[in-house]
């Protein structure tokens, strides 16, 4: 049993931890691999892999289209609406960047005066670096939700025979709740701080939920107190690998570059990292 | 004429609320009747869009003047939708903001702010 086509999900409860850092080493360190960033708010892979012959799709989603003549004011849509994204003046007004098109003014107008129509939201990013491709979601700014963004990148790579490498959103929400519902195995990065750990424990939840495999790597480790590594102790959850603090990553981090193709080091340190998830994913 | 002011506690002697969408209460004031009562903002507690539904409050109480220290851009679209004219608030009380209106004290709200949109 192999990792060969499997959906390798990388995750945090907060932003900043390492999940970037681990997806594009991990995904470089593969002959060939798929890079799919679902980070659609901040995707920064990217600036790290750097693809070539990049291909972009639009992604829209339904929001509703009034059809002025038949809407008689009952206001059943606005009254039913939970985010708010419609009011009646002397017409009925959509707010189309509120809306998260549950769909439900349509079903509860007795006018059938909405149907819909489509709003683009962002876009995705095909691209290849040598032997990693890598897909990018993009959110445009002051979007409520991406999760169409995420079902199309995801979409991408469903039947891949490579394996696929899975930036998630930072935290719990919904976008990451769908990057990492169809994964074989999620990989949980947290920061040694007080802080890194109570967003490692919402992870934790998040994945006990869905009731994936899933092993803990610990970042800018130090010598002395780790919450985070102590919350894997209490927890009984795996730890894959401690990444220590170290001023080297982050230089070359820093710059852009992708550290299994700068040093001997971490081609090691990550080498034993995938060696380890192939060996989980198998079980 | 009916007049909408948010404020912050459901009594004469109210201040006059610092926000539109999240303010407590509304008065409700009619002018030719000098009759006013209180409606209580069911919006503020809203996760989201509370500026659009504080408007459709004001809207369906068949208001024709708001006088409001601020407003947000969707609340706006909303309230200007409905050909309410819209008064910059001072900081006080609802006497004092009633009797500055009247006399012809208060300024149009030029300004409309972006909103305070969290996720």
């Amino acid at each position: 049993m192999g990792i060969k086509g499997k959906k390798i999900a990388v995750l945090s409860g907060k932003g900043g931890t390492g999940k970037t850092l681990v997806s594009v080493n991990l995904a470089a360190l593969m002959s060939e691999s798929n890079y799919v960033d679902c980070d659609i708010e901040e995707p920064n892979g990217y600036l790290f892999l750097k693809p070539k012959n990049i291909k972009t799709e639009k992604v829209t989603r339904e929001v509703p289209l009034v059809n002025h003549d038949k809407c008689t004011g009952y206001k059943k849509c606005v009254e039913f609406c939970k985010f708010n994204a419609l009011a009646y003046t002397s017409k009925l007004i959509v707010f189309e960047n509120i809306c998260h098109f549950c769909g439900g003014c349509m079903l509860v107008c007795p006018e059938g005066a909405l149907s819909t129509k489509e709003r683009e939201i962002g876009r995705i990013e095909i691209g290849k670096s040598s032997g990693v491709n890598t897909y990018t979601g993009f959110l445009k700014i002051s979007e409520p939700s991406g999760t169409p963004i995420i079902e199309k990148l995801l979409d991408k790579v469903s039947t891949s025979p490579l394996t696929s490498i899975i930036d998630a959103p930072p935290g719990s929400a919904c976008t990451t709740m769908d990057s990492i519902k169809n994964a074989d195995y999620c990989i949980l990065v947290a920061e040694p701080t007080v802080f890194g750990a109570h967003n490692l424990e919402m992870a934790y939840d998040l994945v006990e939920l869905f009731e994936k495999p899933f092993g803990v790597v610990l970042n800018k480790t130090l010598d002395g107190e780790n919450p985070s590594k102590d919350l894997c102790v209490e927890k009984d959850m795996k730890i894959l690998l401690e990444i220590p603090f170290d001023e080297e990553l982050g230089r070359l981090n820093s710059k852009g570059h992708i550290l299994v193709n700068e040093s001997k080091k971490y081609k090691e340190m990550f080498g034993i990292l995938l060696h380890k998830i192939t060996k989980e994913v198998g079980r | 004429m009916i007049i909408a002011i948010p404020v912050e506690k459901d009594s004469k002697e109210s201040l006059v609320s610092e926000h539109f969408g999240r303010s407590n209460y509304f008065l409700i004031y009619n002018t030719d009747a000098k009759e006013y009562r209180f409606v209580k903002n069911s919006a503020a507690k809203s996760s989201g869009g509370a500026g659009i539904k504080a408007a459709q409050i004001v809207v369906d109480e068949n208001t024709e003047v708001l006088v409001s220290p601020q407003l947000g851009q969707n609340a706006a679209d909303v309230i200007k939708e409905a050909k309410i004219k819209i008064y910059k608030a001072q900081v006080g009380t609802i006497k004092e903001n009633l009797q500055a209106l009247e006399e012809e004290k208060l300024n149009l709200l030029s300004e409309v702010h972006e909103g305070y949109h969290g996720n």
